[in-house]
């Protein structure tokens, strides 16, 4: 478990660092893919397999995709993202390591609960997230699953309504 | 009495304003000006109707052990603020507004028929017809009107048909300046006329006319007793004085300044002689018969409360007398027809502003009163026959200039007749109907004072001989060249009002008006004091008529050596003794320079300039601002995160600390 | 050694800071969303991770992971459907270059 916990914390810094500083996009967006996938795991990890599954279909599957597809349509293949000046990128910097302080110290302010270990949990199964998710009691979340039905009804009409040929 | 024919009274007016004035322009000038004609004249058959009820019926709503009471057939709650300020329109019936609901529509009646043969083919007919409409309706209304308030709105509804009827010909510059004066003038003054409601109904807590002198009138008591409660209503003023007289003399004067403007007494006349620019039978309508009787009216309606003070009757007494004397001695130098015919109007109603002034029940039973009221009734006949008969004379001539005219007697008999009988009426002569009316006129002067008597009588002198001097100007003297297209009389329409109106002023004089029109409206019975008043203002008459045939019957050089022997008098009235420039110096000069100036200046550069200033500051900021929304999102989320780091910080700082 | 709560927060605070950084630094706008795509992730992980080790009996923490999924899916694909359009008029894909909306 320790040995699957070093490689994936290992994995997420360094993918996340290599895919905000790669110059390819399209690599960009392979080093995106990997993180993810550390992500997924730690899903699993946390003993949540139907988020972990969600997390590489939709993102690993569906997004990633997306961002291939659109990549390789707007760029033309092998061609740098122009050097970032130095300026920015010192102001990028400060910009988040003063948002890793303030969040550490944050963090840090909670020192009872940041070194708490993982109790157990009860199984929670596939049945009951879907009546969790189609109930109205409490504990249910129907109406949050219906806004988001229609939330992605209306993206799937814009996303058309933007993209048609005119 | 029912209220339906009341309320046709009113709307028939206005309705035909508003169907003549938005649907005017789609109809033919014949069905305009006919149907303009049929209104007022159901409106005038209604009018009679209703003072007949009034004065003949007898009913104990209308008439009292032989005294007239005054009858609210309607009064309407129209504006209710709150309980004690509630503005109501009604219809008042009592001796003085049946009278003058039958002067009024008797006159706008005959200016609509004489209309349709003066106007005939003019542009802008129909909205002619529309103003005239809605001045009817504004002078019924003001006549009826059940409390001060409504009286003042309709009063100023009054003042602004007769700047539209006035400004008619509005292309022309002269008529322009001449409505806007008309309506600048009256509405000063009547800026009097509402401080004094003000004052009067503060004190009083009341608008009606009925709480204010209507219990004087109803049980026709004394109001030397002090004891009616219209009377106790003005106790209410306490010993509460301004500047030495009491609050009431105060109200009742700043009242009668409203009249003062409408009814053209000095030094308020000025807009008159100029509204002569108007069509000639709105003069007739406006300027001789109604408008410039609202002032007499108004002091007449509020008649008893002038009676408490004498010091305001005093006032009316002095401004008419030096009016009516001003007005004639300027009206025998004009040469401009009209505005003799106009400053004769400004002398006849000082008459009738007098008589008013004079009145007093403890002598002779209040007669000033009933006179002034008689004489109004004739003078709006006979003067508004003048006025219509000086229309057809300049619609024949085409110039409103005695000079253009003479010898037309023998063009226009028919003119000559009824204008002859005008000028008989007003100067005094039995058995027109000036002669009763002005023989009351001056009864009630010598029974106040001798001094007014004599006055009164030395203007009425002029007053015939002015009139006359007009006739022979006109109808006799010199004949100019009139070329090809001699004058003639005037088509039926025009010539039928003329006649009518000539008959009235032949037999008006012998109604015994006292029977119904008195201030307590208890009978009075005339009776005409041949000695003492009658034979030497006849004679006075007699003698002016002589010396105008004297001077101006054949063309001779004798007028000339006149205005020269006179000299300075004479050229000081012929330019009206100086008013307009009085005034002109006054507002041009004193109050556009030491006023208006710097009123300009603090408001041009003061007030202006802080909003310029304000506004200035404003875009500067926002020009200094503007690139802050670049419309560059990454320049946003740092500011965005600038915040959110702080808030976070500040959080953990309180949390940890 | 057991595996902290600490453990999982700090990657995910990297993972957010660099998502910070190139979402600040990066021009392409494909690359914005990508890095937009990292912050996501690190908060959902944080989520779940605070959802499993303090609260294992409710659930909350991983159902708003579920539904932040969801949403963040329509948003990427909108967002691409809009950069492609707006490539297709200027041939780029670079925030300064889009210009035309401010009007």
């Amino acid at each position: 478990m320790e040995i699957m916990y070093t490689i994936v914390a290992l994995a997420i810094i360094i993918f996340s660092i290599l895919t905000v500083t790669t110059r390819k996009i399209l690599r960009s967006a392979t080093y995106l893919l990997f993180t993810l996938f550390a992500a997924a795991i730690i899903y699993f990890m946390m003993d949540y397999e139907f988020l972990g599954g969600v997390q590489i279909a939709v993102y690993a599957g569906g997004i990633v995709v997306l961002f291939v597809f659109s990549i390789l349509l707007t760029t033309s293949p092998g061609s740098n993202s122009e050097k970032l000046t130095n300026r920015r990128v010192w102001w990028g910097i400060l910009a988040a390591v003063c948002t890793a302080g303030v969040t550490g110290w944050a963090l840090l302010s909670r020192c009872a609960e940041i070194f708490a270990t993982k109790p157990a949990m009860a199984d929670y199964t596939m049945q009951d997230l879907g009546e969790d998710m189609l109930s109205t009691g409490h504990g249910g979340y129907l109406l949050p699953f219906e806004a988001i039905s229609v939330l992605l009804l209306a993206c799937i009409i814009g996303a058309v309504a933007v993209a048609r040929k005119r | 009495m029912e209220p339906i024919i009341p309320i046709l009274i009113l709307c028939l007016p206005l309705l035909g304003f508003l169907v003549l004035g938005l649907l005017g322009p789609k109809m033919s000038h014949k069905a305009a000006g006919w149907y303009g004609v049929l209104s007022i004249g159901t409106v005038m058959v209604l009018a009679y109707i209703t003072a007949i009820t009034y004065f003949f019926s007898g009913a104990p709503e209308f008439i009292l052990d032989g005294t007239r009471l005054q009858y609210v057939v309607f009064n309407q709650d129209w504006l209710n603020f709150y309980k004690d300020l509630t503005i109501r329109i009604g219809f008042l019936l009592d001796p003085i507004s049946a009278l003058m609901l039958v002067v009024i529509t008797t006159i706008s009646f005959c200016v609509h028929l004489y209309s349709l043969g003066y106007m005939e083919g003019e542009k802008g007919f129909q909205r002619y017809y529309a103003f005239l409409q809605l001045f009817s309706f504004s002078m019924l209304g003001l006549v009826v009107a059940t409390n001060i308030f409504q009286m003042y709105i309709f009063w100023e509804l009054v003042g602004a048909s007769s700047y539209l009827l006035i400004g008619f010909y509005y292309q022309r510059p002269s008529a322009v300046s001449a409505s806007k004066k008309a309506f600048i003038v009256t509405r000063f003054a009547d800026l009097g006329f509402l401080i004094g409601i003000l004052i009067l109904s503060y004190y009083t807590g009341t608008f009606n006319f009925t709480d204010l002198t209507g219990s004087v009138l109803a049980n026709g008591s004394s109001v030397n007793n002090l004891i009616t409660p219209g009377v106790v209503a003005s106790l209410k003023f306490g010993g509460a004085s301004f500047m030495g007289c009491s609050l009431l003399t105060w109200a009742l004067v700043l009242i009668f300044m409203g009249g003062m403007g409408k009814s053209a007494m000095l030094p308020l006349h000025i807009w008159l002689p100029d509204a002569m620019e108007g069509p000639t039978p709105v003069s007739a309508l406006i300027h001789a018969a109604t408008m410039v009787v609202a002032g007499v009216y108004l002091v007449a309606r509020l008649f008893p409360l002038y009676l408490m003070e004498e010091a305001a009757l005093l006032f009316i007494t002095v401004v008419g007398a030096i009016t009516a004397f001003y007005a004639a001695v300027v009206a025998c130098t004009q040469v401009d027809i009209k505005r003799v015919l106009a400053f004769s109007t400004i002398s006849q109603i000082a008459f009738m502003m007098v008589s008013l002034g004079v009145a007093r029940p403890e002598i002779h039973e209040g007669l000033g009163y009933m006179a002034s009221m008689f004489h109004l009734f004739t003078h709006a006949m006979f003067k508004a026959l003048l006025f219509l008969g000086a229309g057809a004379l300049i619609h024949a001539v085409h110039s409103n200039d005695y000079t253009a005219m003479g010898g037309l007697r023998k063009y226009m008999p028919i003119t000559h007749i009824t204008f002859l009988i005008g000028c008989l009426a007003i100067a005094g002569i039995p058995p027109f109907s000036g002669f009763f009316s002005k023989d009351e006129i001056l009864s009630a002067c010598y029974e106040n004072n001798f001094i007014w008597g004599a006055w009164m009588s030395m203007v009425a002198g002029l007053t015939a001989f002015y009139m006359f001097r007009l006739y022979y100007l006109i109808f006799w003297w010199d004949e100019p060249d009139y070329g090809h297209h001699k004058p003639h009389d005037a088509p039926w329409p025009m010539s039928l009002p003329l006649i009518f109106l000539a008959l009235v002023s032949c037999v008006a004089g012998f109604i015994p008006f006292g029977e119904f029109v008195t201030w307590n409206g208890e009978p009075y019975h005339i009776h005409i004091n041949w000695v003492g008043v009658a034979i030497p203002s006849i004679v006075i008459a007699v003698l002016a008529i002589a010396l105008a045939t004297f001077m101006y019957r054949k063309k001779n050089p004798l007028p000339d050596k006149v205005a020269k022997a006179t000299g300075a008098l004479w050229t000081a009235a012929h330019h009206r003794f100086y008013w307009d420039e009085i005034y002109m110096f006054i507002t041009h000069k004193i109050i556009f320079n030491l006023i208006c100036k710097p009123i300009a200046w603090f408001d041009r550069h003061i007030i202006d300039g802080t909003m310029d200033g304000l506004a200035w500051c404003a875009q500067r900021l926002s020009i200094t601002i503007r690139p802050l929304q670049s419309g560059n999102v990454q320049s946003y989320v740092y500011v965005y995160l600038f915040g959110a780091l702080l808030l976070g910080g500040v959080t953990a700082a309180v949390v940890l600390l | 050694m057991e595996i902290k709560l600490l453990y999982y927060l700090v990657p995910s605070l990297i993972m957010f800071c660099c998502g910070l950084y190139g979402f600040l630094t990066r021009k392409n706008m494909i690359a914005m969303l990508i890095s937009l795509e990292l912050m996501l992730n690190a908060v959902d992980i944080n989520f779940t991770v605070i959802n499993r080790y303090i609260f294992p009996d409710s659930k909350e923490g991983m159902i708003f992971t579920l539904f932040a999924i969801a949403i963040a899916a329509a948003e990427t694909a909108l967002a691409i459907a809009i950069i492609i359009n707006l490539y297709r008029v200027t041939k780029k894909v670079e925030t300064d270059e889009a210009s035309q909306l401010k009007g």
